[in-house]
C-alpha cells in the first residue's frame, strides 16, 4: 500500500529568502552559549545562526533547552559561557535595545483577563514606545481579527481569540524579529490552523520569525529551515526536505501487528542496515526504499519519509 | 537606552491602571467602611467608656490620624507581597513586560510608584472618615498624601522583596504575624508608645510606621522641628528598601 503523507500535500513551497535591505545577515547569532543551573546543563554550547527574512523551527522534545534558547535571547537568562548577538546588539549588555525591535509571543498565556483586549494592547504599545499607540492598537485588533471585540475583557474571549491577542500583542511595535515559544501549544486543530495561517502571512511579509516547537507537523508547515535540538544543542539543521532526504531517504514504511511479527519484521529490516523505529502500534522502517528480499512485507503502509522520522531518528523521542 | 526611563514605568503603571479600573469600587468601599469600623469600636466605644483623652487628644483624634498609617501599611506591604507573587508566578505578568524593552530596576520603580500613590491616597480616608466623627480639617492636612506615599513606597520595596524572596505564598503568614503585625501594633496608632517599657519605645523610635503616626498627627495639629527628620527619614528607608527589592527581583527574575 502506498500512501502521500497528507503533510507533504500541503507544505507550502517556498524559496530562499532574500535578504532585507538595512537588515544584518544574521539576525541572530549564537556562539557555543552555555547556560547552565546547577548540575543541569539546559544549553550545551549552542550555535545557532538565523539568517534576516527566515522562519527558523526550533523543534526538539520537550527539557531540549529550546525555552531557555529563548529566554537568552530576551535577556531573562543570562549565558554562563558564550556570546549572543541579536539585531546586531551584544547580549546580554545592549538586550534592552534588542528588545525594543523583537517580539514576543510565550508559550503560556499572561495576558490580563479583566482588561479590554484594547488596554492589553495599549500597555504592551506603551512598553515599546510606539508613537500612535491608537493606531497600533486599530492594527493589531485587525491582525487578530478583534475589533468588533476591542472592548471586552479578555476573560470573554475564547481560547482562539486569546492565542490570537497574544499573537497580535507580540507584533505591536511591527518587530524586525519575532520569537515564537511554542506558539500553539495545547491548542486545538481548528485554532492551530488559524494561527498557522496568521504566522505565515508575518513570514510571508519577511518578518524573521525564530519559532520553538516540538510540534513536527508546525515545523514542517511553517519554518523555512529546521534546527533540531536536544540535551541544549543543536543536531540537525537545514531546510525541511533537505533533512528529511539526508536522514531519512524517501521513504518510511509502516508495519502494523502482534509484537511478535513487529520483533520479526524488526529483526529482518535491521539485519539489512536500515533504521526501525516504534511508531505507535507500529514500527517504521525508514529509508524503506532501500530494502531488498522482502525486509518490507506486503502489507506495510509505504508512505513518504517525513520530518518526525528524521526527529525521531535523531532524538530518540516519539514526536508529538 | 538610559536607566530608569520614564516611558518604560508610564507604560507598566498604565497596566496597573487599567486593571485598577476593574477593581477601584471595591478598594474604595474597604477604605471607606474600616476606619469607620475602626473609630466606631475604638473611637466611640473604647474613647468614650475607658480612655477620654491621649496625649492631650481626644481619643477619637488620636486613633482617627493613627489609623493613617495603619490604611497605608495594609494598602502597601499586603499588596506588594501578594501582588507580585501572583505576577511573577501564576500570571507570568513579569516574563511579558521583561520580554519589551523594560529592565528588572524599571518595573519595581513602577510597581512601587503606582502602591505609592494608591496608598497615599487611600491613606487620607481615615482622615476624611474621622471628619466626620469631629476631626477638624487643618491646612496641614494637604501633606498627609506625600508623607502616606513615601512610607508606602519603602513598605512596597518591603513587600516586594519579599515577594520575591518566599518559595510558597503561604509563607506571608510568617512575614505577615513577625513583621507587619508588631509594626503596626507599636506604631503608636491606639496608644501612646511612651506608656511602653524603655526598650520598646525606642525600637519603636525605628518603626517607620510611628514616624508616620507622628508626622500624620503634628500635620494635624501642629508641626514640631524634628518632622523634617521624620520625613528625611522615611525616604532613606524607601530608598534603601527600593533598592533591596530591585536586587531581590534581579535575582528571582533573571536566570
Amino acid at each position: 500500500m502506498r500512501t502521500d503523507a497528507p503533510l507533504r500535500k500541503h507544505r507550502v513551497a517556498r524559496c530562499a529568502p532574500t535578504p532585507i535591505l538595512g537588515e544584518p545577515m544574521s539576525v541572530i547569532e549564537l556562539n557555543q552559549v552555555v547556560k547552565r543551573f546547577g548540575d543541569i546543563t539546559a544549553v550545551d554550547h549552542l550555535d545557532l545562526d538565523v539568517p534576516a527574512g527566515i522562519c527558523l523551527g526550533l523543534l526538539g522534545p520537550n527539557g531540549a533547552g529550546k525555552s531557555t534558547t529563548m529566554r537568552l535571547l530576551t535577556g531573562q537568562a543570562i549565558a554562563d559561557e558564550g556570546t549572543l548577538r541579536v539585531l546586531d546588539f551584544d547580549l546580554p549588555e545592549r538586550s534592552k535595545e534588542a528588545r525594543a525591535e523583537m517580539g514576543v509571543v510565550p508559550q503560556l498565556d499572561n495576558l490580563d483577563v479583566d482588561v479590554t483586549v484594547e488596554d492589553n494592547l495599549a500597555v504592551f504599545a506603551r512598553l515599546y514606545r510606539v508613537k500612535d499607540v491608537r493606531a497600533a492598537v486599530d492594527r493589531c485588533l485587525a491582525l487578530a481579527r478583534l475589533t468588533d471585540r476591542r472592548r471586552d475583557a479578555v476573560d470573554k474571549l475564547s481560547g482562539g481569540m486569546r492565542r490570537r491577542l497574544l499573537l497580535a500583542r507580540g507584533l505591536v511595535n511591527e518587530p524586525r524579529l519575532l520569537l515564537l515559544d511554542e506558539p500553539t501549544v495545547g491548542l486545538d486543530p481548528q485554532i492551530r490552523t488559524e494561527l498557522w495561517s496568521l504566522i505565515d502571512g508575518l513570514r510571508g511579509g519577511g518578518t524573521t520569525i525564530l519559532m520553538s516547537t516540538h510540534y513536527i507537523e508546525e515545523a514542517q508547515r511553517l519554518a523555512d529551515e529546521v534546527a533540531v535540538m536536544t540535551a541544549g544543542k543543536v543536531i540537525a539543521r537545514g531546510r525541511p526536505d533537505d533533512l528529511i532526504l539526508e536522514h531519512a531517504g524517501r521513504e518510511t514504511a509502516e508495519v502494523y501487528g502482534p509484537p511478535a511479527r513487529l520483533a520479526e519484521v524488526r529483526a529482518k529490516a535491521a539485519s539489512q542496515g536500515l533504521t526501525v523505529r516504534p511508531a505507535g502500534p507500529a514500527v517504521a522502517i525508514v529509508g524503506s526504499e532501500k530494502a531488498t528480499d522482502g525486509a518490507v512485507p506486503d502489507d506495510a503502509v509505504v508512505r513518504a519519509a517525513s520530518l518526525e522520522d528524521v526527529f525521531v531518528m535523531l532524538t530518540g523521542e516519539e514526536a508529538a | 537606552m538610559r536607566r530608569l526611563e520614564p516611558a518604560a514605568i508610564g507604560g507598566i503603571m498604565s497596566r496597573e491602571v487599567a486593571n485598577f479600573r476593574t477593581f477601584w469600587k471595591s478598594t474604595v468601599f474597604s477604605s471607606t467602611l474600616e476606619p469607620v469600623v475602626y473609630l466606631l469600636a475604638f473611637g466611640l466605644g473604647l474613647g468614650s467608656t475607658v480612655v477620654k483623652k491621649v496625649d492631650g487628644l481626644d481619643y477619637v483624634e488620636f486613633v482617627g490620624t493613627g489609623m493613617v498609617a495603619t490604611a497605608v501599611i495594609f494598602s502597601s506591604a499586603l499588596p506588594a507581597m501578594f501582588g507580585t507573587f501572583v505576577k511573577h508566578r501564576f500570571q507570568r505578568t513579569y516574563d511579558a513586560i521583561l520580554a519589551a524593552p523594560v529592565d528588572v530596576e524599571e518595573l519595581v520603580t513602577a510597581e512601587m510608584l503606582w502602591i505609592g500613590l494608591r496608598a497615599g491616597f487611600f491613606g487620607t480616608f481615615p482622615l476624611i472618615v474621622s471628619m466626620a466623627f469631629g476631626l477638624d480639617p487643618s491646612p496641614g492636612m494637604l501633606l498627609v498624601p506625600l508623607f502616606g506615599f513615601v512610607t508606602a513606597l519603602g513598605f512596597a520595596g518591603f513587600g516586594i522583596a519579599t515577594a520575591a524572596t518566599v518559595s510558597k505564598i503561604d509563607q506571608f503568614s510568617y512575614v505577615t504575624t513577625l513583621f507587619i503585625t508588631p509594626l503596626f501594633l507599636v506604631a503608636g496608632t491606639f496608644f501612646p508608645i511612651d506608656q511602653l517599657p524603655k526598650g520598646v519605645q525606642i525600637a519603636a523610635e525605628f518603626n517607620p510606621l510611628h514616624q508616620l503616626v507622628e508626622l500624620v498627627r503634628h500635620a494635624c495639629f501642629g508641626f514640631e522641628a524634628t518632622d523634617l527628620l521624620r520625613l528625611a527619614a522615611l525616604i532613606v528607608f524607601a530608598l534603601a528598601l527600593w533598592r533591596v527589592a530591585v536586587n531581590r527581583m534581579e535575582k528571582r527574575l533573571i536566570d
